[in-house]
């Protein structure tokens, strides 16, 4: 067993070097081609592509926040775009602030939409939002408070398994339809757009969208260093043991209840954090980042690029919404065929995702003798296999 | 008896008339043909006062075509000739048809056609419209049949004076409709609470209780409210009492009216709901998993429904019932084929089944949107549907809310039997409870799971035609109602037709009492969070399934 344990270490280990390197050279290599290489070259990336890998590595940390808590944990939420919305709609309220009198009505304090629906004056909700440091808080503290509530009564009363999966769209589209009414205060239908800068710096400058890059890829690379140590701790090894077989932990005399809720709230301020990353990027947030359907495209993201390896949601997330930027432009019908026959596909012949078919080929390869090494792969998959 | 009625409403016409017809003709006979034909024939040269003079001279006439020719006059389809100036009643049709079909206004008998271009609109103005309408309601008052008598009532109590109180004094001595009779006693009373006798006014005020009407009420009201100057509008102290008392009581049976409106609007839209859970519940009883592709198979069977009437668009009336079995078979087969391809290959492993049923939902409803367009599709309904059935005046229902309640209910009991009465409903029960010891008593899994995906997806078939009739027809029907059924089947208990049954009517009850004053999306919210609290206390729902099968999901 303490040989399983530290083999294991070792080789995840690796992994994480070779994922770490590679977010590495995205940071360094997409900014530099941006900037330093002249427009009129052919290595020149456009301002454009960058901010839509930006936007790719935002989904991807999405995924992997629900990679932590479904593929290590087993609790599918199908709705953990509402925490990636909450983190973005913080951010959101301190762009808006921001914008200050260059808004079309001029107004100082009240941002556009609201001198637009004659409110006199700010909401409560709204104080603060004008300090940055504030707006940081509250991505992280926002939806990790709602899932704090959300998982204590969830978890509290043993709502498991599909039950939470059904519970948690629920709750993603009650927030979609609360936050599509103008009277919430959160701009209704339009959500918030037009921004100008963020902390001092235009929004519209490329230097600004190669920095949040970097931002991005550093932030996605700490939350998968914070994973990783998670699943790699004693803690992390009861939340697969619950994973597997939630009633014999309890009977083992671990408090289930607790560990599910610290991961759930983990994996939610993840969301919220990239959410918060998404915005100043993509330059807008509406109610519609809560629907149901973003939910559960990131959780076939996660599938597709193989549940419980941290690194194979990354993976997936950005194949996946690659493919759907090159449907989306290229053949628009076909986007919906594309991603249903993708849920069925992965469900039905990839169970463990992309990364787990490397995993089969290191086993094909090994049949065939090739590498001896691969001895060992297979070892860990029978013992890690449901 | 005709003929005193209409010498009535010519006395009443005279009378109405008085300042502005020159007329001094009270009691006329019957007129002949010839004197009809006169009369008309004054028409095309005649101003406004002779106008009123000749509506009146016809409707006191007693001539049998009268009737047709006033209220061809209302509605603009009385001409002249321009050549001989002779009057016609032209066919209603389009308004500007080329050529019109001319009936002779003595005979009521065809007279052939003639270009628009050569005939003359005879014109109304407002108040000769009205007078026409009120000679026309007397005409009604005797007419053989109780409904327009009964209109024509309700006509005259938005008008009332003298005269016609006189009409309906007559006509209540002589008629026979309970329903009729008893609205003229409405109007009697109303014209009465006008008496000088103060016991007329009280008795008028006894009658009056026993209606529902939001105008008796109001009217009632007005005698207890003071005048601008500070006296009563009603002198009497008792009178005011009474009056009143009438008015609280009216309003008492009102609200209690309104809340079983409410109630009826909740059953009506929490049946819709239960359809589409029965049949989510039983397709859980296969997959142990909530099928999310629920809703699109509701709108294939809607879909169906279309184009069984694009097939028949001759008998809408019946298409319903040809569209009922296809919808059922359509979305039964794709239920069949979904499971056999795909979700037999998953079973025991729960959220993958649950993505791809996602996935498949997600390609049917790209499907629809390729083949039939994202636009909406009209879907008719038929005329037996369409409509109010009045039970009284503070609570009406409409048919096809009525129509959908009296399907689920039949859905329900016809499903009822199936799973209870029928060999393959044993089995069904059998392989949901325990699949191992089904299999081991010799009961073929596997067929039973495609029989059982296939029976509740073509409920879900059936739902769908029941939507059709009371939304839109479009790619997204399935997603506006189905989290809704989630939360539903959350609520009741899964793979339980009875628990389905509690939560969809308890839901649809709770979201239509919340509705007026929360606000449509406000009460949506308020149903979820009381779900997510209910939850904590039963975390299976109403009804949770016992024995083994609670444990292995």
């Amino acid at each position: 067993m303490r040989k399983y344990t530290v083999w294991v270490s070792a080789r995840k280990d690796r992994g994480t070097k070779w994922f770490l390197g590679g977010l590495a050279l995205v940071a360094i290599v997409l900014p530099f081609l941006n900037l330093a290489v002249p427009q009129s070259s052919a290595f020149h990336v456009s301002t454009y592509a960058l901010t839509l890998v930006g936007k790719y590595f935002c989904y991807a940390m999405l995924a992997l926040a629900v990679d932590l808590i479904w593929g290590y944990c087993g609790i599918l939420s199908l709705g953990h775009g509402a925490f990636f919305a909450l983190g973005g709609y913080a951010m959101g309220m301190y762009l808006m602030r921001e914008i200050g009198p260059r808004g079309v009505y001029g107004n100082p304090v009240l941002p556009d939409f609201m001198v637009f629906l004659n409110w006199k004056s700010l909401p409560w909700f709204w104080y603060g939002f004008n300090h940055f440091g504030f707006a940081l808080l509250m991505v992280a503290l926002v939806p990790g408070v709602l899932a704090l509530a959300f998982g204590w009564f969830a978890f509290r009363s043993r709502v498991t398994g599909v039950y939470f999966s059904i519970i948690t769209q629920a709750l993603t589209y009650a927030l979609m339809l609360g936050f599509f009414r103008n009277d919430t205060g959160f701009g209704g239908n339009n959500g918030f757009t037009d921004f100008k800068d963020i902390v001092g710096f235009n929004l519209d400058s490329p230097r600004v969208h190669a920095f949040l890059l970097v931002i991005t890829l550093t932030m996605l690379a700490l939350s998968y260093v914070v994973c990783r140590a998670i699943v790699a701790s004693r803690a992390g090894r009861v939340i697969r043991a619950i994973r597997d077989s939630e009633s014999r932990t309890r009977f083992l005399g671990y408090r289930v209840e607790n560990y599910k809720l610290w991961v759930f709230v983990v994996s939610a301020v993840i969301a919220g954090i990239a959410g918060a990353l998404y915005v100043p990027q993509i330059g807008i947030i509406n109610p519609s980042e809560f629907a149901p359907l973003n939910s559960i495209e990131i959780v076939i993201c996660v599938a597709v690029g193989g549940r419980g390896t941290l690194y194979g949601a990354v993976v997936g997330a950005v194949l996946v919404n690659y493919a759907k930027t090159y449907f989306t432009t290229a053949i628009p019908e076909a986007w919906n065929y594309a991603l249903g026959a993708l849920f069925v596909l992965v469900t039905l012949f990839l169970p463990r995702g992309i990364t787990g078919l490397w995993s089969r080929i290191v086993e094909f390869a090994y049949r065939r003798g090739f590498r001896r090494e691969s001895q060992a792969a297979i070892q860990q998959l029978e013992l890690t296999r449901e | 008896m005709t003929k005193t009625l209409l010498r009535l409403g010519a006395r009443w016409l005279c009378l109405a008339l008085l300042l502005a017809s020159r007329s001094t003709v009270l009691y006329a006979q019957p007129l002949s043909d010839s004197g009809f034909l006169a009369a008309l024939g004054g028409l095309p040269d005649a101003g406004f006062d002779d106008k009123y003079r000749i509506v009146e001279q016809l409707a006191q006439s007693g001539h049998p075509s009268a009737r047709a020719v006033l209220s061809a006059w209302l509605d603009d389809r009385l001409y002249c000739r321009t050549e001989d100036k002779k009057v016609f009643v032209v066919k209603p049709g389009p308004e500007d048809a080329p050529t019109l079909e001319l009936i002779d206004p003595l005979t009521l008998k065809d007279a052939g056609s003639a270009p628009a271009e050569t005939l003359d609109k005879i014109v109304a103005n407002n108040r000769l419209r009205t007078i026409l309408e009120q000679s026309l309601a007397h005409f009604r008052l005797s007419s053989p049949d109780a409904a327009t008598r009964l209109q024509a009532v309700q006509d005259i109590e938005q008008n009332l004076n003298a005269d016609n109180v006189q009409l309906l004094r007559e006509r209540s001595a002589t008629e026979s409709d309970s329903r009729v009779k008893q609205e003229i006693a409405t109007g009697l009373a109303l014209a009465g609470l006008d008496d000088s006798d103060t016991q007329a006014r009280l008795s008028a005020i006894a009658t009056l209780r026993g209606t529902l009407r939001q105008d008796v009420r109001n009217k009632l009201r007005s005698l207890t409210e003071k005048a601008p100057d500070g006296s009563y509008v009603e002198s009497d102290k008792q009178v005011r009492q009474a009056a009143a008392a009438a008015v609280q009581s009216i309003e008492q049976r009102r609200s209690i009216y309104s809340g079983i409106q409410t109630l009826f609007f909740g059953v009506s839209l929490g049946s819709v709901l239960v359809l589409i859970a029965i049949g989510l519940a039983i397709t859980f009883g296969v997959m142990g998993v909530i099928n999310m592709a629920h809703g699109e198979l509701m709108m294939l069977g809607a879909y169906s429904t279309y184009l069984v009437q694009r097939a028949m668009p001759e008998r809408i009336g019946t298409s319903i019932f040809v569209a009922i079995p296809v919808a059922f078979v359509v979305s039964a087969l794709a239920g069949i084929l979904i499971e056999r391809t795909v979700i037999r290959f998953l079973y025991g492993r729960a959220l993958e089944t649950l993505l791809a049923t996602f996935g498949i939902s997600l390609i049917l409803q790209q499907l629809a949107r390729s083949i039939f367009t994202p636009l909406n599709r009209s879907v008719k309904t038929p005329a037996w549907m369409s409509g109010t059935l009045q039970l009284n005046e503070a609570l009406s229902v409409t048919y096809n809310r009525l129509d959908i309640v009296i399907f689920t209910v039949l859905v329900f009991a016809a499903l009822l039997v199936v799973l209870k009465r029928t060999r393959i409903g044993l089995e069904i029960r059998a392989v949901s409870q325990n699949r191992a010891m089904a299999r081991a008593m010799g009961i073929r899994s596997s067929w039973v799971d495609a029989m059982t995906f296939g029976l509740g997806s073509g409920i879900a078939g059936l739902a769908g035609v029941a939507l059709s009739q009371i939304t839109n027809v479009n790619p997204n029907l399935g997603q506006a109602y189905i989290i809704d059924s989630f939360m539903v089947v959350v609520f009741g208990g899964v793979g339980n037709v009875w628990g389905a049954l509690m939560g969809g009517l308890s839901m649809g009850v709770v979201d239509e009492l919340l509705e007026p004053w929360a606000g449509a999306v406000l009460a949506k919210i308020a149903v979820l969070v009381a779900l997510v609290l209910f939850i904590q206390t039963r975390p299976r729902g109403l009804f949770p399934p016992t024995g083994r099968a609670s444990e292995t999901s």
